[in-house]
């Protein structure tokens, strides 16, 4: 589909959340948003240069934006690749992702930025934007050259997965990146509190006898971080709050002023660590699934817009790395294909109205990350997501588009269905196509 | 009843009938071990492997003991590391040894679960020979039937289990197969020992062994793992053994006819002094005898089910 064709996209139900929710039509011109209206069908002549789409029935919405992805390379090619990644990204409705920068070499030096961003030109399907690294080779001790990284790319820093423990090199890091006004993302972790931890500490860890890691872990870095934001004036993300502690300090640092946001992960809003009495290592991430106390926390905090946004976390890793022993399987879910209707289980449940949903993923992550997307503003690159809202499907990990299968999902039935993605108007997923 | 199960996993899943059930099974081999001629041919020709990724002279060698009394082939396997580090995954190993036509695969590993996973992969008779801190049932078995041949029965007597109860299997076995089968159970240990939540288990959860040992029927003593001292469980076996080490005196304080309990290997003069060890109260090697014939019984029952 060549970029001069006008597209309309007639007759769904557009959430375009804060500007439009409601039956409209949808304009795509020069691989821009034209208009959003009702009824344009009818002031347009349909003809050679128009194609029309027909969505009634469908939601249309912004494409997603997702601010915590893995998409390991270079380094892990046998995991994911960025080709794979922005598949699986586009086939969940995701069409901005933001990659972590915990690839082999670490994304700590332009040369990396420039190969993710030449990787994800290449594979044509979502926009793929570099997060840097926050010390050299993520070893949490010199400050990687942030300057370089923002002028290459990377719309954030972080030592995702290897937390920053030294709080002296944090504080000169968000000091740092205040002059780039970039937001820094700890993975809060205290890393020396859980010596061979691999799931949530409480009454499941103690009756299966596997090494727990208590909430504490996490809570203390977030106070720490939460301190040090305040000190510094620094925007700080964090990323995959899991806790009730967590929540708790992010709602009274927002009440402050203390500039903060926060993101949840589907996983932690649907399975506890009852997921893990099989031994199941595709229910082992960290943070670990924690208790009904936390999963209630984080939608009380959804609700409150205490956490902001919903991110995947997708962290692919081979079947052969899954199927060990539970502790010696690494840590990670894949999250792109399902992240969609695990979040709508939320509207179901009458903890946010849809358009809060879509906001979650789409106006607000592209906020606290400063993107231009996520949004059907007039002007806007045309990135659309089109979801039949009331198809079910069963997961079966052998048929997502990611490279890996570590899903704890598979075999749930999920309400709400991607049917087709465009990005910068050109439609990158088609389930009809897939079928 | 008969026992239904592929695999022993664990106690925790037994119901108090298939517990009864193992321990009956357990009896009659006890005097075929006291025989001139120590066989019966209940197994002769079935193969059973055991699979050990962790070093274990004891447990390992009562097994082999067990099968080659019931006169089946018997292959010890000690890989020296896990599979990790091996490059081979552990389902592969266990695949390997299905397709050798082998029948029962007594596992132990470090990592809990393992034998629970392996057993949901494999056709193999699968017996979790202690699996990381989760489970050693069949220790906890032998433990039981001890009980039960020096008291008469379980129900109603109070059992403390004295030590490091996060990281040890043989506690975790042993709460499930005594309170399925009716015991009062306090756990005795520093708070640093105690995982969290560990009372929904049924249990009361006690610090001070003076007062918990009050009027108790048997005590079972943890082995310490003496390499845990100074990573911050506890400051030093000097302070351990006087807070948590079974004397003498503490002894007068618990019930006139205590059983003292032990899974080894002791640590003399830690865990129990010498002269407790070598009393009169002291059934360790009573034990030692019923791991043997528990194991045979298990063994027993796993191979009549097909």
């Amino acid at each position: 589909m060549a970029n001069d064709m006008k597209i309309l996209i007639t007759g769904g139900q557009v959430v375009d959340p804060g500007r439009w929710s409601g039956v409209a039509d949808v304009l795509i011109e020069e691989g821009k948003i034209g208009a959003v209206e009702p009824n344009l069908r009818q002031k347009l002549q349909e003809g050679n240069a128009l194609k029309i789409i027909d969505a009634k029935g469908l939601l249309v919405c912004p494409g997603f934006v997702d601010l915590h992805v893995h998409f390991r390379e270079p380094g892990f090619e046998h995991k994911e690749t960025i080709a794979t990644g922005s598949a699986a990204a586009v086939a969940g409705g995701f069409t901005s992702v933001c990659c972590m920068p915990n690839t082999q070499p670490v994304n700590d030096s332009r040369s990396v930025t420039e190969f993710i961003l030449a990787q994800a030109s290449a594979a044509g399907k979502a926009r793929v934007f570099p997060i840097g690294a926050i010390t050299k080779g993520s070893q949490g001790e010199e400050l990687a050259e942030i300057g370089e990284l923002f002028d290459a790319g990377c719309v954030a820093v972080s030592d995702d997965g290897s937390p920053v423990m030294n709080s002296l090199v944090m504080r000169r890091a968000m000091e740092y990146a205040t002059a780039f006004h970039l937001p820094v993302v700890d993975h809060c972790e205290d890393s020396q509190l859980a010596p061979g931890g691999c799931m949530h500490e409480g009454a499941v860890s103690t009756e299966l006898g596997i090494p727990g890691i208590p909430k504490a872990v996490e809570e203390v870095m977030v106070a720490r971080n939460i301190a040090l934001a305040e000190l510094t004036g620094a925007r700080l993300h964090l990323p995959h709050v899991s806790t009730v502690g967590s929540v708790r300090m992010a709602r009274e640092a927002k009440a402050r002023g203390v500039p903060v946001t926060a993101e949840a992960c589907p996983h932690h809003f649907s399975l506890t660590d009852e997921a893990v009495r099989s031994f199941d290592a595709n229910a082992k991430m960290n943070p670990p699934l924690r208790t009904d106390e936390d999963v209630q926390a984080i939608k009380e905090g959804l609700q409150d817009n205490t956490i902001d946004i919903v991110a995947t976390d997708h962290a692919p890793h081979a079947v052969q790395e899954k199927q060990l022993e539970f502790d010696a399987a690494p840590f990670g879910i894949i999250g792109l294909e399902t992240a969609f209707p695990l979040t709508l289980n939320l509207v179901e449940e009458g903890i946010l109205t849809l358009e809060q949903a879509i906001a979650k993923l789409t106006r607000e992550p592209a906020r606290v990350f400063d993107l231009s997307y996520g949004t059907l503003a007039p002007g806007a690159a045309a990135d659309v997501t089109l979801i039949d809202p009331t198809a079910t499907w069963v997961v079966d990990p052998t048929r997502l588009h990611s490279l890996s299968r570590n899903t704890p999902f598979a075999g749930w039935t999920m309400k709400g269905k991607i049917v087709k993605t465009f990005v910068g108007g050109v439609v990158v997923y088609d389930r009809e196509e897939t079928l | 009843m008969s026992f239904k199960r592929k695999d022993l996993l664990g106690v925790a899943s037994l119901s108090p009938e298939e517990i009864a059930l193992i321990l009956e099974a357990a009896e009659p081999f006890k005097e075929v071990s006291g025989r001139e001629i120590k066989k019966v041919p209940a197994l002769r020709g079935k193969t059973v492997v055991n699979l050990f990724f962790e070093p274990s002279t004891r447990t390992r060698t009562s097994f082999e003991l067990a099968a080659k009394r019931l006169s089946a082939d018997v292959v010890n396997f000690s890989p020296s590391s896990s599979s990790v580090v091996k490059g081979e995954t552990l389902f592969d190993t266990a695949r390997n040894i299905e397709f050798m036509q082998a029948d029962i695969l007594v596992l132990r590993h470090s990592s809990a679960g393992t034998a629970e996973i392996l057993a949901r992969n494999s056709r193999l008779s699968v017996i979790n020979a202690g699996d990381g801190w989760h489970e050693h049932p069949t220790q906890a078995l032998a433990d039981l039937l001890t009980i039960q041949e020096k008291k008469g029965q379980v129900r109603d007597l109070q059992v403390a289990i004295v030590g490091d109860v996060a990281h040890s299997r043989v506690a975790r076995s042993s709460i499930h197969a005594l309170r399925k089968m009716g015991a009062n159970v306090r756990v005795v240990g520093p708070p640093t020992m105690m995982p969290l939540f560990l009372h929904r288990l049924g249990v009361e959860v006690c610090h001070d062994f003076d007062k918990a040992i009050a009027g108790v029927d048997v005590v079972i003593m943890l082995r310490l793992q003496l390499e845990r001292q100074g990573r911050s469980l506890f400051p030093s076996i000097r302070e351990y053994a006087r807070l948590y080490g079974l004397t003498s005196k503490r002894m007068q304080q618990a019930a006139m006819d205590v059983l003292v309990m032990h899974p080894g290997p002791v640590n003399r003069g830690v865990e129990i002094s010498h002269e407790v060890v070598d009393s009169g109260s002291a059934v360790i090697l009573d034990q030692v005898s019923n791991g043997v014939a528990v194991r045979m019984g298990l063994m027993y029952l796993l191979s009549q089910r097909n």
